[in-house]
């Protein structure tokens, strides 16, 4: 059903992780500095190379499919891009951020010439490729940013940016750079789009609601999802009038979260489970736990220890290390390992437990009576 | 166990629980700084609404939270000038040994106790459940810790003026 991958005898947190194009080789960051990457061999999993470049705790990796780039991005206030030369070695491309503080998230766009980073200096830089200088230079988005921003996803066409902020709200950007692309026509979110231009805006709710942890556009770029601290789901549907959909969840807060499908997503986060809902008309319905695992039972535990423990630390047992779920910590990254956004067929999981999960959707639909993927 | 107790701790358990969803973040304010937003207060955005459990007047919590840590601050029951004393005594014991005991910190928050500061580095190497437990470990024992002190003091003084009386 799920597939669990520990990277060597390391315990540390995974940051971020994202796969190479046939998935043979992942890189992620053991919440430090560094950026290891590892390849399939056979069963196992080998390190093949360390990518140490940054100075302080690396917040975000992305790795190009197609033009096989890496791009990382750290609190030291740094981006680079790690290009593979013939001997298998990588090397880095510096990036001009033009920033003062930590950057925290990093996505290349659709077409891999360009990528946008979140930033705690309240903007978000565009950066694409001079030819003349051998760098990366960047654009900003300023305004009307107010805190660090925390995640953020390109829509399908390769022009419009969604960033999510901890000053509660989402927004969706022009990122449009006339020195490397055509005019864009219009689309569902707006027809006039000089960069940097606010085409939405969202507040996770009316009174507030939390820091937004992750965005995600569909597939078809019509809809955005988010998932806030409120533990809430939301999405807004720009064919629909720009309308947000929102549903509040019993779940500690999501921190991740991810389109499958046009109307499914998952979400995953405090709570160490991945969740599926379905968006269907005008509400976000609960599909599924994806993960039903159950401890195992310790033996010997009589009925009268369980009342003394629940009577004196209002709980059932004391000894249980484990919780009922794979991961034993938060999740904090989830990305797509087979398919595309449309039709996700399985996606991975990593989390502040070190521990790496594939999910498979074919076994989840085996195992669990009543889940369709729509 | 009284009745009131466990009420009580459940929903000390819960807050905490609620409020230990915690992540990485870096100063907004200075450069290359990672610094606790509950201890520095420098963007009102980053904070949560701070919550007080009370038992009574004299034993309460107070949960503050921010994105990237949490401030929690036990106010001990003192029923009387000993178990003031022993408390005072104590908890000074604690705290100068706080580096031992990771969480704790140097000084408690005005009006209480003692108090622990959880950041996001902390739940990253520990299991959050069980920071949770700990927490309501250390509530419930300090309570046992300080009466059973009491008791202690109130026997070696009876036998102190035993022996002295002795001698009239």
């Amino acid at each position: 059903m799920a597939q669990t991958i520990t990277f060597g005898d390391s315990v540390a947190p995974i940051t971020c992780h994202a796969w190479n194009k046939d998935r043979s080789q992942i890189a992620f960051s053991p919440n430090n500095n560094e950026v290891h990457i590892y390849q399939k061999e056979g069963g196992d999993w080998k390190q093949t190379n360390n990518l140490v470049e940054h100075d302080l705790r690396v917040m975000g990796i992305d790795w190009a499919p197609n033009t096989n780039r890496i791009v990382t991005c750290s609190v030291d206030r740094n981006a680079y891009v790690w290009t593979q030369g013939e001997d298998g070695k990588w090397s880095t491309t510096l990036v001009l951020l033009r920033i003062n503080r930590a950057a925290t998230c990093v996505k290349w766009s659709p077409m891999e010439n360009k990528f946008a980073v979140g930033s705690g200096a309240r903007l978000i830089s565009i950066c694409y490729f001079e030819k003349e200088n051998n760098w990366w230079v960047s654009k900003h988005i300023k305004k009307p940013i107010r805190s660090t921003v925390t995640s953020i996803d390109w829509h399908p066409n390769n022009i419009l940016l969604v960033a999510g902020s901890a000053d509660f709200k989402v927004r969706v950007f022009s990122a449009y750079i006339k020195d490397i692309e055509d005019q864009p026509g219009p689309n569902v979110w707006g027809s006039k789009l000089p960069l940097g231009q606010l085409l939405a805006e969202f507040p996770n709710s009316s009174s507030g609601g939390g820091w937004v942890h992750s965005v995600s556009f569909s597939a078809d770029g019509n809809k955005v999802a988010w998932v806030g601290h409120d533990s809430s789901i939301n999405v807004a549907d720009a064919t629909q009038g720009k309308a947000v959909i929102k549903l509040k969840t019993e779940y500690l807060p999501f921190l991740g979260c991810s389109w499958i499908s046009n109307n499914s997503l998952i979400v995953a986060g405090h709570s160490c489970i991945p969740l599926l809902y379905c968006h269907d008309g005008d509400e976000i319905k609960f599909i599924a736990k994806l993960d039903n695992t159950q401890r195992k039972e310790s033996g010997g535990l009589s009925a009268m220890k369980k009342f003394q423990s629940l009577d004196r630390q209002a709980r059932i047992e004391t000894s249980d290390t484990f919780l009922d779920s794979i991961h034993q910590n938060a999740i904090s990254c989830i990305s797509i390992y087979q398919g595309t956004k449309d039709s996700v067929k399985k996606f991975s999981t990593s989390g502040l437990d070190g521990q790496l999960v594939i999910w498979d959707f074919d076994s989840l639909e085996r195992a669990i009576e009543g889940l369709r993927i729509v | 166990m009284s009745a009131t107790l466990k009420p009580y701790l459940t929903a000390v358990r819960h807050t905490l629980t609620a409020a230990m969803c915690l992540e990485h973040f870096s100063s907004q304010v200075v450069e290359k700084y990672t610094k606790p937003e509950v201890e520095v207060r420098t963007s009102k955005e980053l904070l949560l609404n701070p919550v007080v459990i009370s038992r009574n007047a004299n034993e309460k919590v107070l949960i503050e939270s921010s994105v990237n840590s949490i401030r929690v601050s036990i106010m001990i029951k003192q029923a009387d000038e000993i178990e003031k004393i022993l408390c005072k005594k104590f908890m000074r014991f604690m705290m100068m040994r706080a580096e031992n005991f990771i969480v704790l910190r140097r000084k408690p928050v005005d009006g209480y106790h003692i108090s622990f500061l959880i950041t996001n580095f902390h739940t990253e190497q520990m299991y959050k459940h069980k920071l949770v437990d700990f927490v309501i470990y250390f509530m419930e024992e300090i309570d046992k810790e300080i009466s059973e002190m009491k008791l202690a003091v109130n026997a070696r003084a009876r036998i102190c003026s035993e022996e002295f009386l002795k001698r009239f």
